[in-house]
């Protein structure tokens, strides 16, 4: 089973390197970007054929290491 | 005294730690990561650099390491341990010291000498040292210390706040902030004090002809403390 996650920062967080990037497009032109925010993407193959139990043990790998709860949330976008 | 430095993937202080902890009396070993099990020490120090290149986060791959387990009970039974740098971003990582390290606010690697306050002076570390600031060495792209409002509240409470940010004079303001640091955090104690977690390098401070002195003070200190 594939599992998707993605990581983002929390609104209270600051993110210099979204600042950096939004700046970059700013002065490439694309004047209406106004913000940006830059996360991570997991694409998790795990060897469990039930869906639950495979998305089970993504959150506990979601708490254990692929996310900092102080400044992250995490979401799990997709299974099959 | 005997003390003990960890080597990680991608450390690159471990070395300069080894030669400061000797020159001031420490009988040091350096550790691998892959070890499991601690010599016996006195102090373990977690050392600046970059462990395992700072992939997902700085610390994290780190903290999970093989010797991690023996490191984590021997400062839960009160052993001192000390993380510089990368160290500090390792012990937030294994949630032994609260928060964490974020990018530094302007976005850019920060290499220079920082003065430093004192906070907190009733613990192992810094006892006796009579100098308020100390002036020590930073390098780094992660250092803007960052808890959650009921963290800051607890390490306020328990004055766990270890070292600030000051200019010369001793003044804490946002000027002599470098990174963003959360009021000017430089370094912070878990509760018992046990635990030293701080983004400074007073082990690039132990020679005066090649830098300063101020790391000096610390060390031998810290030997004078822990006798």
């Amino acid at each position: 089973m594939k599992i998707k996650i993605i990581i983002t920062l929390k609104e209270s967080v600051l993110d210099p390197q979204g600042k950096v990037v939004q700046q970059a497009l700013n002065g490439m032109g694309f004047k209406n970007v106004n913000e940006v925010r830059q996360g991570k993407f997991f694409e998790i193959n795990i060897d469990e054929k039930d869906q639950k139990k495979a998305e089970e043990k993504a959150h506990e790998m979601c708490k254990k290491l692929l996310a900092n709860l102080v400044i992250e949330d995490y979401k799990i976008i997709g299974s099959q | 005294m005997n003390s003990s430095v960890i080597t990680f993937p991608g450390s690159n202080c471990d070395r300069d730690m080894h030669v400061a902890l000797k020159k001031f009396g420490f009988k040091n070993k350096m550790v691998w990561h892959n070890d499991v099990e601690l010599p016996k020490s006195d102090l373990v120090v977690l050392p600046g650099g970059f462990s395992y290149g700072d992939y997902l986060r700085c610390g994290s791959m780190a903290s999970k390491s093989k010797i991690m387990k023996s490191v984590i009970n021997f400062a839960n039974s009160g052993g001192l341990l000390m993380g510089i740098c990368n160290g500090f971003q390792i012990l937030t990582e294994t949630e032994l010291l609260p928060g964490i390290l974020l990018r530094n606010k302007h976005a850019e690697f920060i290499c220079k000498n920082v003065f430093v306050k004192i906070s907190d002076n009733k613990n192992s570390y810094f006892k006796n040292i009579k100098k308020k600031t100390l002036e020590l060495h930073i390098a780094h792209n992660e250092g803007n210390y960052f808890c959650s409002n009921e963290q800051m509240k607890e390490i306020e409470d328990h004055n766990q706040v270890a070292l600030l940010y000051c200019d010369k004079n001793g003044e804490i303001n946002e000027s002599s902030n470098p990174n963003g640091a959360s009021k000017n955090i430089a370094g912070i104690f878990n509760k018992k004090k046990n635990i030293l977690g701080m983004m400074p390098h007073p082990e690039r401070m132990v020679d005066v002809a090649l830098s300063g002195e101020d790391g000096s003070i610390f060390f031998k200190n810290l030997v004078n403390n822990l006798k």
